[in-house]
C-alpha cells in the first residue's frame, strides 16, 4: 500500500491514467517484485502449505489419511513430551539469561581497560558454527578427567587439596576381609592378639597399578609382643589361589594399616615395606582388629558427569550461552553508546547512585535494544537444534530431546514418519508465529 | 570357471535387454544385444546411492571399475549418502524419483520399500545368486518368497575381540563356552582390568548384545519367531536372554567406567579402550561386536600380538551359529545397464575386488580364502562364508521405529536395561509395547 502512494508521488507523473504509463508502472514493479515472490512462493509458501497437509496424512504416503491423529500423537507420546517440556525450559530460561549477562558484560566493558581484548574474547566464539561449538563443548564435558577439560581443572585442585592414594581401589581376594575400600578400608574379621600374623590379601589391582619398589610378598615371622601381617596382591596369572600366599605373587608397599581396638577406634597406624609386610611392635593384650585403612583407597577425582541425563540440559545450554553472550554483548553495548550522555550525567550530578543511575536511567533508555535480543533469542531458542545433537550422546539424547530435534528424527532419524514429522514442524511455526507478529509490530512502530 | 561365468552373465544381461526393451527403458539403457569376446555391448548408466564413504566408496569403485572391464559401455554413478541413507532414499521415493541402485543396510527399511511398491524384485539374478551364495544366502535377499535384495557386503556380528596382553597378564585363553567367559571375566576382574568395555551410548551395541545370546540360548527358529513378532517380547525365552544379559551387563564393577561410564561411551571409543598397542595398558580387556572392529580402531593396534578374537561363546552347547548384518543392493528401476551390474555383484569377482583390499566380509561361498590379506579377517570371512545357520541382526528386521532408532525402541530400551539390569520383566514388557506399537 505504501509503496504505491511512494510510486504515486513519483516525479515522472503519468500523464493519462490508464494509458500506457500504467502498465508500463505495474509492468515496473512486477519485474521488481518478480524475484521475491519467486524464492518466497517456491522455499517458503509451498513447503509450508505442503508440510501443513501433509502433517494430516500418515507414515506412508498421501493415500494414509489420518486427520488431526498426528497432532494426538504430539501431546501423547512421552517423548514427544519431553521435548515439549524441555523447549519451555530453554525458553523460560536462555532468553533472560543471555540479555542480562549481554547487558552486565556491555555496561561492564564501558569501564574496563583491555575492553576491545575482553570484547573479542566474549564475541569470538560467534565466529564458530553452533554445531562445532557443541562437539567442542562435548569433549571438555567428558567425564573421565584425562578426557574432559572442565573436569581435569576441577581433579588437579581437588586432587592436590586431598591426594588420591596409593591403590586406586582393590577387593577382597576372599570372605576373610570385610568392609567398603573407601568408606572404612577393608578389616580383616577374625580378630588378633600379640603374636598374631595377619594376612590382608586383595585383588582387582591392574599390574600397573603395582607400586615399582614392589617385590615378591613374603609371610612375616610372628612376634611375640607385637603384631604383624602382610598386604598383598592376591593374584597371578590364572586366578592363583585366593587367599594362600603364593610365588609370583607381589607385596603392596605405602599401604596404610590400621590397628583398630575392640569399638573401632584406631590405636595404631603402619606403614607397609617394599614386600608388603607390617608391623605393630609391643602391642597391649587383648583383641584387636587389623584394617587397611580407607586413605589408601581415596580415589583420583572421577568427575561430574555433564554428559548424563540429569546435567545434560543445564550442560547443552552453558554451550548456548557461551556463543550467544557475545552477540547479545555487542548489540546491546552499541544501544549503550548510543544513549545521550547528558542524561546520564544529569542523574550523577542531582545525586543518583550508579545502581539508580543503571536502574532508573540505563535500562530504560536501552529497553527498545534489550527487546531485541530478547526476542531474537526466544525464536532462537525456540528452533534449537544443532547444538543439542553435537552437545548430547545418543544415550541422552531422548532426556536432552528438543522440539526441532524431534521432528528432525521424526522424520528422518530411522522412522521416516513424515506425517508426524509435519506435524511436529507446525507446532514449531505456530509457537513461533506469536513471537514473529510482535518483532513486525515492534518494526511497523519503529518505522 | 570365471569365463563361464562372464558368457553366462553376458547371455542374461542380452536376454534382459529384449525384455527390458518393452517396459521402456528408464535411465537410457540401450544395447544392440550379441556380446562379442569378453565385453559385453549393454550399454547405458546406473546411479548408485550407497552408504559407503571414504576408504569404503574407493574399495567399491574397485568394484566399480572390475565391473567395466566386462561392461565398458555402462556407466555406474555411485554417490555416498553415508549414514543418512534412510533420509535420501525415503526423501527420494516421496518425491518420485529414486536412484537406479542402492544399497542399505537396514532389511527393516528394505521390507518398508517394498511394501511402500518402490522396489523392483531382482528374480532374474536368482540362479547366480543361489550358485554363490547357496540358499542361506539367497533367502537372505527375499521378501515372501520374492528376490529383492542381494547381501554383498555381510558382517560377522558373532564375535568378541580381545586385548592379548591383558588375557595374558589374567592368565586366561579364549572362552568357548558361556560358563568359562564369565569365569575369564571374573579372573580379568580379578587381575585388574574390567573385562567390559562396552558402547552403551549407541543402543546399536546392546542390542547386538542381547541377539547373540537369544539366538544362542533360545535357538534360531525361536529367533525367526521374534524378529517377525510372532512371538511376544515377554515370551519365556526372552525373559531367560535378558537375564543372560544381566550376567555381562548387571557386573558393573567388571565395566570400565561402570555404567554410567558405558552408557557416554561411544562405539569407537569402547574399541579404542580394548585395541592398544603394545607398550600401552587396555582400559579393558573386551569389547563384543561384529568384524568391523579392528577398522573402527584408531589406536594404531596391530592383529594377533596386540588384539585377537574369538567367537561368541556358545551357550548351553548351542551349535555354531552366526548373527550377520550387510549392505543389501536393491533396485528401484529396471534397466539392463542395472540388471547387469547386480549379476556382477554376485560374482565371486566382484567380492574379490574389494575383500583383496580388506574390510569386507561376504556369504559368497566362492570366494577364495586367500584373498583376505591377514589371518584374522581370514579367520572371521571364513565362519562367515561357512556358517551352517546365519541369522540377521535382529533389530534391523524390525520396522525402523523399534529397531533403527536412536532414542527410542529397542536402542533406548535396552539402555534403559543397562541403566537398570535387574528390570528383567519391566524390560520386557517396555520392549513389547514398543514392538506392538510399531507393528500396528
Amino acid at each position: 500500500m505504501t509503496d504505491a502512494g511512494i510510486t504515486a508521488d513519483g516525479p515522472p507523473a503519468p500523464t493519462a491514467p490508464g494509458g500506457p504509463g500504467v502498465v508500463q508502472r505495474y509492468g515496473m514493479v512486477a519485474v521488481f517484485l518478480a524475484p521475491a515472490i519467486v524464492v518466497l512462493g517456491v522455499w517458503i509458501v509451498y513447503p509450508t502449505v505442503y508440510t501443513i497437509v501433509r502433517s494430516l496424512f500418515g507414515a506412508s504416503g498421501w493415500d494414509d489419511f489420518v486427520g488431526v491423529h498426528n497432532y494426538r500423537t504430539l501431546f501423547s507420546d512421552s517423548n514427544l513430551r519431553t521435548a515439549i517440556k524441555n523447549n519451555a525450559i530453554w525458553v523460560a530460561v536462555i532468553p533472560a539469561l543471555v540479555t542480562s549477562i549481554g547487558l552486565v558484560f556491555a555496561v561492564l566493558i564501558e569501564r574496563i581497560r583491555w575492553s576491545v581484548a575482553f570484547r573479542l574474547a566474549v564475541f569470538m566464539p560467534m565466529a564458530i558454527s553452533l554445531f562445532a561449538a557443541g562437539v567442542i563443548w562435548r569433549i571438555q564435558y567428558q567425564q573421565d578427567p584425562s578426557l574432559g577439560a572442565i573436569n581435569a581443572a576441577v581433579a588437579s585442585v581437588k586432587n592436590a587439596v586431598s591426594p588420591p592414594g596409593v591403590l586406586s581401589t582393590a577387593s577382597p581376594s576372599t570372605k576373610a576381609l570385610s568392609g567398603s575400600p573407601q568408606k572404612d578400608g577393608l578389616q580383616l574379621r577374625s580378630p588378633v592378639r600379640k603374636g598374631s600374623v595377619a594376612l590382608l590379601g586383595v585383588t582387582a589391582i591392574n599390574i600397573t597399578e603395582i607400586p615399582k619398589t614392589s617385590k615378591q610378598a613374603v609371610k612375616p615371622q610372628p612376634d611375640p609382643s607385637g603384631i604383624t601381617g602382610v598386604v598383598w596382591r592376591d593374584f597371578k596369572p590364572g586366578g592363583g589361589k585366593p587367599g594362600v600366599l603364593e610365588h609370583g605373587e607381589a607385596g603392596l608397599p605405602g599401604v596404610t594399616v590400621e590397628l583398630r581396638d575392640s569399638s573401632g577406634h584406631s590405636v595404631a597406624t603402619a606403614k607397609t615395606g617394599d614386600d608388603g609386610d607390617f608391623v605393630f611392635p609391643s602391642v597391649a593384650s587383648g583383641s584387636y582388629h587389623v584394617a587397611i585403612g580407607a586413605s589408601t583407597f581415596a580415589k583420583p577425582y572421577g568427575g561430574v558427569g555433564w554428559l548424563t541425563s540429569k546435567l545434560i540440559t543445564p550442560a547443552i545450554m552453558i554451550a548456548y550461552l557461551w556463543v550467544w553472550a557475545g552477540f547479545a554483548m555487542v548489540v546491546i553495548a552499541a544501544g549503550l553508546a548510543a544513549i545521550p550522555r547528558d542524561v546520564l550525567e544529569a542523574a550523577r550530578t542531582d545525586g543518583g547512585s550508579e545502581w539508580q543511575v543503571f536502574r532508573r536511567v540505563t535500562v530504560p533508555l536501552l529497553a527498545p535494544v534489550l527487546s531485541v535480543v530478547f526476542i531474537t533469542m526466544i525464536i532462537n531458542v525456540l528452533k534449537v537444534f544443532d547444538v543439542v545433537l553435537a552437545v548430547a550422546p545418543e544415550s541422552v539424547q531422548p532426556d536432552a530431546n528438543v522440539i526441532a530435534l524431534a521432528m528432525w528424527r521424526t522424520s528422518f532419524g530411522g522412522v521416516n514418519d513424515f506425517g508426524l514429522g509435519s506435524a511436529i514442524a507446525v507446532l514449531l511455526f505456530v509457537l513461533v508465529v506469536p513471537v514473529l507478529l510482535l518483532n513486525v509490530r515492534r518494526f511497523r512502530r519503529e518505522v | 570357471m570365471s569365463l563361464r561365468h562372464r558368457t553366462l552373465a553376458c547371455v542374461l544381461a542380452a536376454g534382459a535387454v529384449s525384455l527390458a526393451a518393452g517396459c521402456g527403458g528408464s535411465s537410457g539403457g540401450s544395447s544392440s544385444g550379441g556380446a562379442g569376446g569378453s565385453t559385453s555391448s549393454v550399454s547405458g548408466s546406473v546411479s548408485f546411492v550407497g552408504i559407503w564413504s571414504g576408504p569404503e566408496q574407493k574399495s567399491f569403485q574397485t568394484v566399480i571399475d572390475a565391473f567395466n572391464k566386462q561392461y565398458p559401455k555402462v556407466h555406474v554413478k555411485y554417490t555416498s549418502a553415508g549414514n543418512n541413507i534412510t533420509t535420501v532414499l525415503s526423501t527420494a521415493v516421496q518425491g518420485g524419483n529414486p536412484p537406479d541402485l542402492a544399497d542399505i543396510a537396514q532389511p527393516g527399511f528394505v521390507t518398508q520399500l517394498q511394501q511402500k511398491g518402490a522396489l523392483k524384485p531382482i528374480e532374474f539374478a536368482r540362479s547366480a545368486i543361489q550358485q554363490n551364495f547357496g540358499t542361506g544366502g539367497t533367502q537372505l535377499g527375499e521378501i515372501n518368497g520374492k528376490l529383492y535384495g542381494l547381501l554383498f557386503k555381510a558382517s560377522n556380528k558373532s564375535t568378541v575381540w580381545y586385548n592379548v596382553a591383558a588375557f595374558k597378564n589374567a592368565g586366561v585363553t579364549p572362552p568357548t563356552t558361556w560358563p568359562d567367559f564369565l569365569n575369564d571375566a571374573k579372573t580379568l576382574k580379578a587381575s585388574g582390568t574390567p573385562a567390559y568395555s562396552i558402547g552403551g551410548s549407541e543402543g546399536w551395541t546392546l542390542t547386538d548384545l542381547f541377539e547373540n545370546i537369544y539366538l544362542r540360548q533360545a535357538g534360531p527358529d525361536k529367533y525367526d519367531q521374534l524378529s517377525k513378532h510372532e512371538i511376544k517380547w515377554t515370551d519365556p525365552s526372552v525373559i531367560a536372554a535378558l537375564k543372560t544379559m544381566a550376567q555381562v551387563i548387571g557386573d558393573t564393577s567388571n565395566i570400565y567406567g561402570g555404567t554410567s561410564g558405558a552408557l557416554q561411551t561411544d562405539f569407537a571409543t569402547s574399541v579404542n579402550n580394548v585395541l592398544v598397542p603394545s607398550g600401552k595398558t587396555a582400559k579393558a580387556a573386551m569389547v563384543i561386536e561384529g568384524d568391523f572392529v579392528p577398522g573402527t580402531a584408531t589406536t594404531g593396534a596391530k592383529p594377533v600380538t596386540d588384539y585377537n578374537v574369538f567367537a561368541f561363546p556358545s551357550i548351553d552347547n548351542s551349535p555354531p551359529v552366526t548373527e550377520v548384518s550387510g549392505d543389501e543392493i536393491v533396485m528401484f528401476k529396471d534397466s539392463p545397464a542395472s540388471e547387469a551390474f547386480i549379476k556382477f555383484l554376485a560374482t565371486p569377482q566382484a567380492a574379490e575386488a574389494w575383500a583383496s583390499r580388506g574390510g569386507f566380509g561376504t556369504l559368497n561361498k566362492k570366494v577364495p580364502l586367500s584373498t583376505y590379506s591377514d589371518p584374522i579377517s581370514r579367520k572371521v570371512a571364513q565362519t562367515l562364508a561357512t556358517s551352517k545357520v546365519s541369522r540377521f541382526d535382529l533389530s534391523d528386521l524390525q520396522p525402523a521405529a523399534f529397531g533403527a532408532t536412536v532414542g527410542q525402541g529397542e536402542f533406548k530400551i535396552f539402555q534403559d536395561f543397562l541403566k537398570n539390569p535387574s528390570n528383567v520383566n519391566g524390560i520386557a514388557q517396555e520392549l513389547e509395547s514398543s514392538a506392538a506399537a510399531a507393528y500396528k
